[in-house]
């Protein structure tokens, strides 16, 4: 996996909540057995008229946000399908960084990504970050009123700083077993093999019928 | 210490805490589908490694298959696909329950049928609805494909411990009203996300009183609310199902009452805290239709299309956008909403009860003019079992089309799918855009409804309706 550690990029606007994998690549394109060539086909039904030609009203085709790797969005992003062939969209097409916010919805807080999906970005070096709805209501101010906005987003130092005038600078959370990974690039199952005589151990004694009482 | 059935589960399967703040949790089965897992298969082949438990892993094809002539598959790439799942499982000595095997069907679908799904157990696939299996009070989690190869490799998932949820279901369900309906209600009632990071335990007296089928329906949506996994405590309802028929991986003789003596502990603690509990009464629960492309958006079948702002957990706009993508005008009661697609099938609810409710509500009657309806049974078992009633009949009299089994028009992946503008009533769990076709437009509802809305050509409320 490609390491993450300081990334350089410019902004991009994708103003929805609940956006499902269904939308970010839908069935027609899960049939593909390789891992790559998926970046063509990110928000397929929402990027191309049925032409085949880029629908000037979606976001991303928006003068300004070609070439865009931080993508800014609303809350539920990735809810849905397990598929992982929605991140390897989302990276394929160039976007490493994607920020939404949590949402207090009661009493409760509703995270700002679906749970597979943002696992299966961190598979992917691909770094997923909640921030309040007041600091990414700040950032689609930003990018709206400047578009092309640049970023750097330092994972080190949990940090995102917007290049406006003045600079704008957020501070995010990370969790601290997923971000050593992120910036070591490193390979989970050969480090889950590292702990190969536990898995040999505990199998020992292990029904897989459940069937006892440890 | 009071424990959660979550906790105890979790207990049973930690293989080791690690430093990083995450646990090895052993996996006991890996469901394997044709879609997620190729580029797994690759991945081990591409680092020189193998299954580490092959007798532990379970493939089946269902998503990409044709559901009209199984035996022919015309569509290249998916043939390319389907293939690529039967040389890994060959090369990697995975038992596959290929097309026209007698057990073969829908992922989740054919594990409880065949005893692969046990309570306490753990369990993984490359499915979101995965939680389909926590109905026998096992812990089952969808995952990506680079879990799914992890898992291949290792026998275990790296996972951090998930908040708990409890939901108790009080009272009793009046008649036609089902197990889809509650967890359509809960999932309006809490949203979309509303479930995310949690484990889901579903308990009370109105869980007891369903059966296995209708407590599937509940763990298979848990997803759609965000959840990591969705619980109900094994019981006696439980118990009979894994004891009765020909379920060739379940453990029988000794075996089986070895195993009962152990699984009778999955209970939650009276004691035991959840980071959120929920109670809600079924008595006055009636028959839920979706009105939107997210599945909380959802209200009672006596209902309205509602306004914009008036929509809990959604922004006015992201509900705009769903009513101008349906093609709904707020204030229209749902029963007005015509259809000219059905769809009864999937891993939600695609069993033998499903179809039985269904041949009960289309015996002697027929599907509207203009509409559309296609049976999709959930595996070749229940197509047999169906054929064996005299269901196949009921459908095809009715002006039913009656299908092989497959996950068909529930994700379209198939040749099975709406047309643009298309509507349909359907029994799967998702309503998101072009789920089920391009520009198509899904409504979610139970069987009984499905079925009553085919002959009607519109929604209407079982309950009342003729």
């Amino acid at each position: 996996m490609t390491p993450f550690t300081i990334h350089n990029g410019q902004l991009a606007p994708l103003d929805r909540a609940n956006v499902d994998t269904d939308a970010i690549i839908p069935k027609q394109f899960l049939k593909l057995i390789g891992r790559s060539g998926f970046g063509q086909y990110l928000f397929h039904d929402w990027r191309y008229l049925a032409d085949g030609t880029p629908n000037p009203q979606f976001e991303l085709n928006k003068p300004g946000h070609a070439g865009a790797s931080i993508l800014v969005t609303r809350n539920n992003f990735g809810c849905g399908s397990s598929r992982e062939h929605a991140v390897w969209a989302v990276a394929q097409y160039g976007i490493r960084v994607i920020i939404a916010p949590w949402r207090q919805h009661h009493k409760d807080r509703l995270p700002g990504f679906a749970d597979i999906f943002r696992n299966n970005c961190g598979k992917n070096g691909v770094l997923t970050i909640e921030l309040s709805e007041a600091e990414v209501d700040r950032i689609f101010h930003a990018v709206h009123t400047q578009p092309g906005l640049q970023a750097t987003v330092d994972l080190p130092q949990q940090t995102i700083v917007l290049h406006t005038t003045p600079e704008q600078t957020l501070r995010f959370e990370v969790d601290p077993g997923l971000k050593q990974y992120l910036l070591r690039g490193l390979d989970d199952i050969a480090l889950t093999l590292e702990h190969e005589a536990d898995i040999a151990a505990f199998e020992l004694h292990h029904d897989v019928q459940c069937a006892g009482g440890r | 210490m009071a424990k959660t059935l979550y906790e105890k589960i979790w207990d049973r399967h930690v293989v080791k805490n690690l430093s990083d703040g995450w646990t090895l949790l052993y996996i006991d089965r890996q469901l394997v589908h044709e879609v997620t897992s190729a580029q797994a298969f690759d991945g081990l082949r591409l680092a020189g490694r193998t299954v580490r438990r092959p007798a532990l892993t379970f493939a089946t094809l269902d998503h990409n298959v044709p559901t009209d002539n199984q035996a022919v598959i015309t569509d290249p790439i998916a043939r390319v696909q389907i293939e690529a799942l039967r040389r890994n499982c060959r090369e990697f000595g995975v038992t596959l329950f290929d097309l026209g095997d007698a057990n073969h069907g829908v992922v989740h679908i054919i594990g409880p049928e065949l005893g692969l799904t046990l309570p306490g157990t753990t369990m993984v696939c490359g499915d979101s609805h995965t939680a389909t299996h926590g109905a026998f009070g096992a812990l089952a989690h969808g995952i990506g494909t680079s879990e799914v190869e992890h898992v291949l490799a290792t026998q275990t998932l790296r996972q951090k411990k998930s908040r708990t949820f409890r939901v108790e279901f009080t009272g009793r369900l009046t008649p036609q009203v089902t197990s889809k309906d509650m967890i359509l209600k809960l999932i309006g009632q809490i949203g979309a996300a509303g479930g995310t990071g949690y484990v889901m335990e579903y308990a009370g007296s109105a869980i007891r009183a369903l059966s296995m089928e209708a407590r599937m329906t509940i763990c298979n949506m848990s997803i759609e609310a965000g959840a990591r996994a969705g619980l109900i405590a094994p019981d006696e309802t439980t118990f009979n199902y894994i004891a009765a028929g020909d379920r060739p991986y379940a453990p029988r003789g000794a075996a089986l009452e070895g195993a009962l003596a152990s699984w009778k502990m999955l209970t939650s603690d009276a004691e035991a805290a959840f980071d959120r509990t929920l109670t809600i009464e079924v008595a006055a629960l009636a028959p839920q239709v979706t009105w939107g492309t997210s599945p909380g958006m959802v209200a009672d079948i006596t209902g309205r299309v509602p306004e914009p702002d008036q929509v809990a957990g959604y922004h006015k706009t992201d509900v705009e956008n769903a009513l101008a993508y349906m093609g709904l005008a707020p204030g229209t009661p749902l029963t007005a909403i015509k259809v000219q697609a059905v769809f009864i099938g999937s891993c939600t609810n695609g069993r033998i009860e499903d179809l039985r409710v269904a041949a009960a509500v289309l015996q002697g009657r027929r599907v509207a003019h203009g509409v559309r309806a296609l049976i999709v049974p959930g595996s070749a078992r229940v197509k047999a079992q169906a054929e064996a009633e005299g269901l196949d009949r009921i459908f095809k009299a009715a002006g039913a089309e009656w299908r092989h089994a497959g996950c068909s028009m529930c994700l379209a992946m198939n040749p099975d799918q709406l047309q643009p503008g298309e509507r349909c009533a359907a029994t799967s769990n998702r309503n998101f855009e072009g789920r089920q076709g391009k520009d198509g437009r899904t409504h979610l509802v139970s069987p009984a409804m499905a079925a009553a809305a085919a002959v009607a050509g519109h929604f209407v409320d079982i309950r009342t309706w003729n």
